[in-house]
């Protein structure tokens, strides 16, 4: 533990560690330095000069070193200016006045002096009510200005910086917190300030505009309303929103989401989610989130929103009661018995997967993740262990992820990951192409696609990578599905598996092995014991097949080939799907947004989310269909009480044990403080007061034997001449049901690509930006060139959900 | 006492109700004929216009945040150069007051950065329904005196970018 310090401010007694800024250490006492520029996760500049206060040093003997003490207490000797408390560390013995008459004098200067450019049109301006200028001026700033209104500047009020970020060049206060966040933390400089003196601004230098997947958090770092989202845009007050906790539902990170609901006249009447914002949890997502999760979650507002159960009569899909509904589906799953398969997504919530595994248990069923990575069921043995947090990792530490971008994949875990590095913690990037993660790792390796086994076993191995992780105290891997399919993925988590527990780097937190799936609770399916098939279309063929959560005939158009020909498909989803479409009996499913539940995140942590809107239709959670359809099929499952299934499943799997929603709602005092009357401070982030979740269990920490099976990976297939080798990756916005609905994010989506290395786009005679046709795995369509440099020549990217049906590595031919 | 006093008295008593018979009548024939309300009267709500048409509501939602009966329903939308409400960026597109609500204080007038709600003289505040007591936007606006000032309407570019009239230096 670093050394402790002893300062007075306002004649308090206050204990910080060493290297605290007067700021934060005023803020830790609960007593209250104004500041815009200062925010407790960036560097201190003294931009603003909001925070000038006086501070006294006790004064020491040259000679001696010791305190000068005048009746009987140190000599204090104040500086005769005021100070910045947000660039001064702490002294012992310093004597801090924040509210002395000079340093109110100081703060009322500097407000006086802010408000002379600011166009003070509260009234329309997105961020009045939560504005810490606006609050500020309140408490700190004069009454009245001796500045000449007329000679204000008058500045463009609507940049777009990019499609999703505007900018009022008015309001800005310069305080260049969104610049510093943007290269501090988020790693994208990509937003600067141009000009100087009074014509300082803003501009963003990337192409296309404020190219991020972090922009959303600059807007609530932002003291004053120059930054606004498009989405949000006029969209209402923030008095009038209602805030509701929850769990951002678009990837396995599991942040901790707090939506404001508003009725709305535009929406029918109804109450909508107006916006996304973060909530605190410094375990998970600190005070961030990244775009995708806070502009895409407008699917569950869509137009295709089911309302009622269907049924297909003659052809057609007609309303039925849920009664009728659920037995006819109940009747066909008896009816097929050994051949009733589940095929659920991760889009559910812990306890929707338990109850439909409980129900293939309990019937002669077999219940099927729709997933495109494999060897999850490793990760519930090896952990990540209780008590990990990428916060708390840093020299002694390595963080290997492999076969993972992890900033298209799981954006806030590039984020932690690269601080984890920052910090000190040794960093290993092994993938076949370059990732953003690459400048902040201590090692880089860059294997061909198809070697991705043998790459995790050479960390065993003597060597200067071998040594730097066989060395570490704690390791962790994140394995991805970059270049892979099923069992490729399978034969990667299999191979660090074996390669964490044979060094020992088990069961203890900040170890274990760690699954970037695609969905957001893949991690509790594997918990429940869900397996995965690679050969899908063979499992569904002919059967009777309950899906929930998925859309596999969209995905692949052999899936939907597969599903024609089963023998009877019960859909249950949030909304319309080209599943549901072919689905005998439609079951609508409520949104998250509408009901409660929990969620597991790849780091294992089972998490809350709370109702937030009113129910559409007659839909119901999919827990209750699952108990519905199983009280039919003659198997008592719970259907009413959530926090009933959650008990249910706390006492029958293990790793879920002792846990409870009592106990997943507990939450405990953080640092920075955030969201409380002190917007000016921490941003508009929500303060986190409905619970932290809490990790669950690994098999190796509760002392069982762990074995890991060797999993062969079959080779690729070697392409032909005039044939690349076709390998699937994964883009942050695709053309996936939960994603596309949100219109903003169109530009960023874009069209189906094939990235090639330019080398073999030279070769095939094409152009970035060129469409051409592309054949592969019975499978063509159009796509769009792109080049990237780091790949291999024979190879060619192709991002997933963008609508070209790609489960694993395939030849191809460019047409 | 005089025998005579009661009849003085009923004549002077009389002189009166003869007098009063004389005097002009205070009475109002209300409906037919309406009294002019006095200037600070608090009646019913207009939405004002700027004298070239476009609306003083910019949405900004103080009203109702002011409203202590929640009478008021505001939701904002941008304006565009192309279909322009009301200066600035920001218009209302939705503007509902429920009368039956609304307990007259006249809140909402000192909320107004703009000026735009104005508690009129219309007093005349009944309804059949529930339903029918809700003003609309439309409702409450002031009419328009021609044509062509009706709102939204396409405008020169780059003219009205301000929400909130220009402040002004005081005068003294």
């Amino acid at each position: 533990m670093s050394k402790q310090i002893t300062l007075t401010i306002d004649r308090r007694q206050v204990t910080v560690p060493e290297g605290t800024l007067v700021a934060d250490a005023a803020k830790m006492a609960g007593i209250d330095i104004p500041v815009f520029c200062h925010h407790p996760k960036l560097e201190p500049v003294g931009m603003c000069r909001m925070c000038l206060v006086e501070i006294g040093r006790p004064v020491r003997d040259r000679a001696t070193g010791q305190f000068v003490m005048e009746n009987g207490a140190p000599k204090i000797q104040f500086m005769p200016k005021l100070e910045t408390a947000c660039t001064n560390k702490v002294e012992e013995g310093m004597v801090v006045l924040t509210q002395s008459e000079k340093a109110a004098e100081g703060q009322k200067g500097t407000i006086e002096f802010l408000l002379t450019s600011h166009p003070l049109d509260c009234p329309v301006c997105d961020k009045g009510g939560e504005c810490p200028l606006q609050n500020l001026t309140m408490a700190h700033g004069p009454g009245k200005s001796r500045f000449i209104f007329d000679e204000k500047m008058r500045l463009d009020k609507m940049v777009p910086l990019g499609e999703l970020i505007w900018l009022d060049r008015e309001r800005c206060i310069q305080c260049a917190r969104c610049i510093r966040f943007q290269d501090e933390i988020a790693g994208d400089s990509v937003i600067g300030f141009d000009d100087r003196g009074r014509r300082t601004q803003i501009v963003s230098f990337s192409e296309p505009g404020f190219d991020s997947v972090f922009s959303g958090n600059t807007t609530d770092i932002c003291p004053v309303g120059a930054l606004t989202t498009t989405d949000f845009r006029f969209g209402a007050r923030p008095w009038e929103l209602e805030a509701h906790a929850s769990i951002c539902t678009q990837c396995p990170v599991g942040c901790n989401t707090t939506l404001n609901t508003r009725r709305e006249a535009k929406a029918g009447g109804k109450i909508v989610v107006k916006r996304v914002m973060p909530r605190q949890n410094e375990e998970v997502n600190e005070i961030w989130i990244c775009d995708k999760g806070r502009f895409a979650y407008h699917y569950t507002e869509g137009k295709k929103r089911l309302t009622r159960p269907l049924a297909r009569k003659d052809g057609k899909l007609l309303r039925v009661s849920w009664e009728a509904a659920t037995k006819l589906a109940a009747e066909n799953f008896l009816k097929a018995k050994k051949n009733f398969v589940i095929l659920a997504s991760g889009r559910l919530s812990n306890e929707d997967l338990f109850n439909l595994k409980s129900l293939a248990d309990h019937s002669e069923g077999r219940a099927y993740l729709y997933s495109h990575i494999g060897g999850g069921e490793l990760t519930s043995l090896v952990g990540v262990g209780e008590g990990t947090n990428f916060a708390k990792m840093g020299a002694g530490t390595t963080i290997v992820v492999i076969a993972s971008n992890l900033y298209e994949e799981a954006p806030i875990w590039h984020l932690r990951v690269k601080q984890a590095a920052e910090r000190g913690a040794t960093l290993i990037v092994m993938n076949p192409r370059g990732t953003k993660l690459d400048r902040y790792a201590s090692f880089v390796v860059r294997y061909a696609y198809g070697d991705e086994v043998k790459s995790v076993q050479e960390l065993g191995k003597k060597g200067r990578i071998g040594d730097a992780f066989l060395k570490s105290e704690n390791a962790v891997i994140l394995y991805g599905s970059e270049g892979l399919g099923i069992s490729g993925s399978a034969a990667v988590a299999s191979a660090c598996a074996k390669l964490l527990n044979d060094n020992g780097f088990v069961g203890k937190p900040n170890n274990g092995l760690i699954g970037v799936w695609g969905r957001a609770n893949d991690q509790g399916a594997w918990e429940m014991g869900f397996e995965v098939e690679e050969d899908l279309a063979k499992v569904l063929k002919g059967k009777a097949v309950y899906i929930v959560g998925a859309d596999p005939a969209a995905d692949d158009p052999k899936l939907a080939k597969a599903l024609e020909g089963a023998e009877f498909v019960a859909a249950q989803d949030v909304m319309e799907t080209a599943t549901t479409e072919i689905a005998d009996v439609v079951l609508p499913a409520q949104a998250f947004t509408e009901r409660e539940g929990t969620l597991t995140s790849g780091e294992r942590r089972a998490q809350r989310f709370y109702p937030a809107v009113p129910v559409t239709g007659d839909a119901k959670p999919d827990f209750a269909i699952t108990s519905q359809i199983a009280r039919h099929m003659g198997v008592i499952l719970e259907g009413t009480s959530v926090s009933a299934v959650f008990d249910i499943l706390a006492a029958s799997v293990k790793s879920f044990e002792g846990l409870n929603y009592a106990k997943l709602a507990e939450v405990k005092p953080q640092w920075p403080i955030v969201g409380r009357g002190d917007l000016y401070y921490g941003g508009t982030t929500y303060e986190n007061t409905q619970g932290m979740g809490a990790q669950l269990s690994a098999a190796a920490a509760r002392g069982e034997k762990v074995s890991i099976p060797r999993v062969q990976r079959e080779a690729p297939p070697r392409p032909k001449e005039n044939e690349l080798l076709a390998v699937p990756v994964t883009k942050l916005y695709d053309r996936g049901t939960t994603v596309l609905p949100a219109e903003l994010l169109h530009e960023r989506i874009g069209d189906a690509s094939l990235i090639l290395h330019p080398d073999a786009a030279k070769s095939l005679g094409v152009e970035a930006g060129q469409a051409v046709n592309v054949s592969f795995n019975g499978v063509s369509g159009g796509a769009v060139v792109k080049l990237d440099d780091t790949i291999p020549v024979g190879v060619a990217l192709i991002p997933r959900s963008m609508g070209l049906a790609i489960r694993e590595p395939v030849p191809l031919k460019v047409k | 006492m005089s025998v005579l006093d009661p009849f003085v008295e009923l004549l002077r008593g009389l002189g009166i109700t003869f007098k009063t018979m004389l005097d002009k009548p205070v009475t109002f024939q209300y409906p037919e004929e309406k009294r002019q309300v006095r200037p600070r009267f608090r009646g019913r709500h207009v939405l004002k216009r700027y004298e070239n048409g476009l609306e003083k509501c910019i949405g900004c939602s103080l009203c109702a945040a002011a409203c202590p009966a929640d009478a008021i329903f505001v939701e904002a939308s941008e304006n565009s150069d192309e279909k322009r409400f009301s200066p600035g960026e920001r218009y209302a597109s939705t503007y509902e007051i429920n009368m039956l609500r609304c307990i007259y204080c006249g809140f909402c007038e000192d909320a107004c950065p703009t000026e735009a709600i104005v508690l009129g003289d219309n007093y005349e505040l009944s309804f059949y329904d529930r339903r029918s007591a809700i003003y609309t936007k439309e409702m409450l606006l002031e009419p328009v005196p021609t044509v062509e000032m009706t709102t939204p309407r396409k405008v020169e570019a780059g003219v009205f970018t301000r929400s909130v009239p220009e402040m002004k230096d005081p005068a003294d």
